[in-house]
């Protein structure tokens, strides 16, 4: 991070760091609700696996179980980073 | 009818037997028959916000189990003639309430023509709060200004909608509205706590009250008085507000702004 990050960050009133804080964990809870339990876990481990070759973030990452009549649809969607997409 | 509302939030402290002790008492007061029930088994305390501590003999766990009637267990409240309190048990066995004991005793208020059950759910997640949410109609979700209260909503949020008897029936889940408790508006104008608009837009449910933090509530319940009786105190009116809404009628926020320092204060600190 750097300097002028820093300063900005202290400068950001507290309540809307709490706010866009709780934004992300929501919404990934919410994304995450009704699925099988191992999700998190999988979730963690599929991560573990794309970063061997790009480096993302913990929250670049989107996995959620779609139900569509019979049939469950995983779904995985990785924001990579700039540049780096092409492999 | 008899209407079942549960009163909740995942986190402790937050403010559910103060809630729940003062909304019952407050739509009695409007001449509906209500029972409220304590269903943190273990960690009896509505009896003391009520004031009626030394008035239990028998509890909810007594009347599931059969060792007392639910007349006998209803305490009937000494200030509003329509109100009684039924007392949690001091038991420490976790399984002592069931959920067809809990339906008996439920259909059993029915029958007796209570229009209002209020639960008081304890925190967490378990069987004890399972069970208070199962059988609601709708959910009064207490939260504070505050991450891991907000967090913690979203996931009973989660559990009304999935794990109650209306979703089960497919009847959508639980409906629920937002109780905001120990609001600070100074501490908020100054950017340091979460904004009631703030819950609002976080969780995405209808907000029914915001309660300020109030030196009320601890008098209140040093004198086992719920704090809607105290007239003079802003948690008292805001209280009194949030039952006339829970009961249909739209009515203004109050209590949201932070009283204006006047110029020494400004200018001398507070
Ligand atoms: N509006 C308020 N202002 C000040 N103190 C409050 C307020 N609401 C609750 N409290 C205090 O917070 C504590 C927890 O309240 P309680 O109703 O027992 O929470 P819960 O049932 O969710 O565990 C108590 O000490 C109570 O007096
Ligand atoms: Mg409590």
């Amino acid at each position: 991070m750097g300097i002028l990050d820093f300063l900005r960050s202290r400068r950001e009133p507290p309540a809307a760091k709490a706010k866009e804080r709780l934004r992300i964990i929501v919404a990934q809870e919410r994304a995450n609700r009704g699925g099988p339990d191992y999700l998190p876990l999988m979730r963690n481990e599929l991560l573990a696996v794309i970063r061997k070759y790009v480096h993302v973030d913990l929250d670049a990452i989107d996995i959620h179980l779609e139900r569509n009549g019979e049939h469950d649809v995983l779904e995985l969607s990785v924001a990579l980073p700039d540049g780096k997409g092409g492999g | 009818m008899t209407e079942i509302i549960v009163v909740t939030s995942g986190k402790g402290g937050v403010g559910k037997t103060t809630s729940s002790a003062s909304l019952a008492t407050g739509i009695a007061q409007q001449g509906k028959k209500v029972a409220v029930i304590d269903f943190d088994v273990g960690l009896r305390n509505l009896d003391l916000i009520m004031g009626c501590e030394r008035r239990v003999v028998y509890d909810f766990v007594n009347v599931i189990h059969g060792e007392a009637s639910l007349k006998q267990a209803l305490i009937k409240d000494k200030r509003v003639e329509t109100l009684f309190v039924l007392a949690a048990s001091q038991t420490r066995d976790k399984d002592a309430l069931t959920q067809e004991g809990v339906e008996r005793v439920l259909d059993e208020l029915a029958k007796e023509g209570f229009d209002y059950v209020i639960c008081d759910s304890p925190a967490g997640i378990e069987k004890g709060a399972h069970l208070a949410m199962y059988f609601a109609d709708r959910a009064v979700v207490v939260v504070n200004p505050e991450v891991s209260s907000v967090r913690d909503s979203d996931r009973i949020l989660g559990l009304l909608a999935s794990k109650t008897r209306r979703s089960e029936r497919g009847d959508g889940g639980v409906p629920g509205h937002l109780l905001l408790t120990r609001y600070h508006p100074a501490r908020v104008e100054a950017g340091e706590m979460l904004s009631l608009q703030d819950v609002e837009e976080l969780l995405g449910i209808p907000v029914v009250g915001v309660i300020p933090e109030s030196d009320g509530v601890l008098t209140a319940s040093n004198t086992g008085v719920p704090v809607i009786l105290d007239e003079s105190s802003n948690a008292g009116q805001a209280y009194a507000d949030t039952v006339v809404r829970l009961l249909g009628e739209p009515r203004p926020i109050r209590f949201l702004d932070a009283p204006k320092k006047g110029f020494f204060k400004r200018v001398f600190g507070s």
